[in-house]
């Protein structure tokens, strides 16, 4: 009891004369705001980009690529393969008995960025007829559908917010001919909203090639997923590999996602060497500047683990704030801020940046950690201080 | 009568750089309870060192320092802030007020190491600023009241805790002359009225003459006692 009380009571002086030292405590704050902004900001690129590509797949829809192939752009599949597919145990069947099957084709094409004009690449996928039977998430939000056999293309909202040239009405220029863009589509903001969208044989005729890259398949129930991979990788006539589509994307995303949390912790790390240098220095500088009344405190009888307990107290009340300012700042400028970015197998990936509560809870635990360590050797100072000599010190 | 403080064959040396250097040589000394003793000497001559030491902010280097029962040399830091807390009531030449504290605050400061409620706390404080005259003043900060009363505020923390002795170093070091005689006059009401045994380094001859004895200390070594009687 007596203990808690030392530390309140040496606790709440020390917090009192910090408007004297407003400039130095300051340093302390800035700091490590600087440090949680930067960091929870990057995370949030890594968090965003995973959460869309996250909800672009379902356990009860599988994706089939020739065997070998990480991805679709590195995928082909014959006709024959992809009615092969189609034929598998436990592929959904619609109405009218036929499998609820797409069989797509990717193709990037060059777009510009509306914000700086940057040329990207941006994947325009070719779909089969029963896409929107085998994505139930998707709507049309303005415009049409496409048709078949004519140049027309769908483009998905986050595409459209973020490319020149994607209005209803405008055309885009391919290798393969010109097209014009007839509607706007959403998708349950996955991954497919960063795509555009044609009729898969009309793609494919355009740009002289045949088959397709992969073939996506509604299956009957999630537990069907075994069933139907088995009957295909045991078909000598197909050489396939066969993932759920939520697994697939989350492989898809796993690198980039973890190159982005790298550079997050490297760049924060390095940053908070130089924040915690910041909290040593202004916490050397608190403990000179109140040498005198710890002197005097310690001389009163007051013990040493209640002075080092204060100064921590102290550092880490001081990162804390400066921590929530951090995270209040990238929540400000960065929640739900729209970006795109390459570096995955579908061109670019527009997705919002997310400022969720874990990532603030990082932010303040390496404010805290930058606190703790700033304030450690100042506080064993304050506690070893030789009180005969600090008071003459004085 | 047995002695409050004791001192036998205490040493003290620093090491400054690669030397060796010995303040205080070989001393004896008791100190009666009740007694109001005065420290003197040249600068150097150890005698804040000696006060140190029996307020047990230093240890020796040899000898023994017994306090009451307590044999204080012995003691570890953190036993030696414990025992500083229950016997020892200080008083500064600066003070040493708490600037962010009221005045009330700061003499309530010793009894946050006791088990009073903070009831009582703050009665015990309103008490000790009333007995140095200053009960109106127990909210106003350190910065707002002049030296003597400052110093006034640091008698009453001292007292507070009703230690067992108070020592005082240089008390009236930086107070103008009549504030140097209240102060003096209150240290020697505290050690008549009410029987503190009080150890006061001091420079000054003026201040000296309120103890009860005066020691002189010179080159680390006793050098005069002068023993005076109270009227």
């Amino acid at each position: 009891m007596k203990m808690w009380r030392q530390i309140g009571a040496v606790t709440g002086m020390n917090l009192r004369s910090i408007p004297q030292r407003l400039s130095t405590s300051l340093v302390i704050v800035i700091g490590i705001a600087g440090v949680v902004a930067v960091l929870v900001s990057v995370l949030a690129m890594s968090t965003g980009m995973l959460k869309t590509m996250n909800n672009a797949g379902r356990d009860d829809r599988a994706i089939v690529l020739r065997n070998g192939s990480a991805a679709e752009s590195g995928s082909v599949l014959t006709r024959d393969a992809v009615r092969l597919i189609g034929e598998g145990v436990g592929v959904k069947r619609d109405a009218d008995g036929k499998p609820i099957v797409s069989a797509e084709g990717i193709r990037l094409i060059s777009m510009y960025k509306k914000a700086d004009g940057a040329e990207v690449n941006v994947a325009m996928r070719g779909v089969g007829p029963k896409y929107q039977t085998l994505r139930p998430e998707f709507r049309i939000v303005e415009g049409r559908l496409f048709n078949p056999a004519v140049n027309e293309l769908i483009v998905g909202k986050s595409a459209h917010a973020q490319y020149r040239g994607t209005n209803i009405g405008d055309r885009l220029v391919t290798r393969g001919g010109t097209w014009t863009v007839v509607g706007i589509f959403s998708s349950g903001g996955d991954s497919h909203e960063s795509e555009l969208l044609a009729d898969v044989e009309t793609l494919n005729s355009a740009e002289r090639r045949g088959g397709a890259q992969s073939v996506n398949v509604m299956l009957d129930s999630i537990g069907s997923f075994q069933a139907f991979k088995d009957s295909l990788t045991s078909n000598p006539a197909l050489a396939v590999d066969v993932y759920r589509e939520r697994e697939y994307y989350k492989q898809q995303s796993k690198v980039i996602g973890r190159v982005i949390s790298v550079i997050a912790y490297v760049v924060g790390g390095i940053m908070a060497v130089g924040a915690i240098f910041g909290a040593l220095n202004t916490m050397y500088s608190a403990v000179s500047a109140r040498l005198q009344e710890i002197a005097t405190l310690r001389a009163l009888g007051f013990g040493s683990t209640a002075m080092v307990i204060s100064v921590l107290a102290e550092a880490l009340l001081l990162s804390c704030i400066g921590g929530a300012i951090g995270a209040v700042l990238a929540w400000l400028f960065f929640n739900g801020h729209v970006v795109s970015t390459g570096g995955t197998a579908m061109g670019q990936l527009v997705f919002e940046l997310s400022v969720s509560p874990a990532l603030v809870a990082i932010g303040i635990v390496w404010a805290c950690a930058i606190g703790l360590i700033g304030g450690l050797f100042p506080a064993v100072r304050a506690a070893r201080l030789p009180v005969a000599t600090a008071l003459r010190a004085v | 009568m047995s002695a409050l403080v004791s001192l036998r064959r205490v040493t003290k040396s620093y090491v400054r750089g690669k030397q060796k250097v010995e303040v205080l040589h070989g001393i004896d000394l008791d100190i009666q309870p009740g007694e109001f003793l005065a420290l003197m000497g040249p600068s150097g001559s150890g005698k804040t060192t000696m006060l140190n030491l029996i307020a047990g902010l230093d240890q020796p280097t040899s000898g023994e320092v017994m306090v009451g029962e307590s044999r204080i040399d012995k003691l570890s830091r953190g036993a030696l802030s414990d025992w500083r807390a229950r016997n020892i009531g200080f008083i500064f030449q600066f003070y040493n007020l708490l600037p962010v504290l009221t005045a009330e605050a700061n003499v309530e400061v010793p009894l946050l190491l006791t088990d009073l409620t903070r009831a009582q706390r703050r009665k015990r404080a309103q008490t000790a600023l009333q007995l140095v005259g200053l009960a109106d003043r127990g909210k106003h900060k350190p910065n707002e009241l002049s030296g003597g009363q400052q110093q006034r505020v640091a008698i009453a923390r001292a007292i507070v805790a009703d230690p067992t002795l108070l020592v005082c170093d240089e008390p009236t070091g930086d107070l103008d002359r009549q504030s140097a005689e209240e102060i003096m006059n209150m240290l020697q009401a505290l050690n008549r009225t009410q029987g503190k045994t009080i150890v006061m380094v001091t420079h000054d001859p003026r201040a000296a003459e309120y103890a009860t004895r005066e020691l002189h200390l010179d080159k680390g070594q006793l050098a005069r006692e002068e023993v005076r009687h109270v009227a």
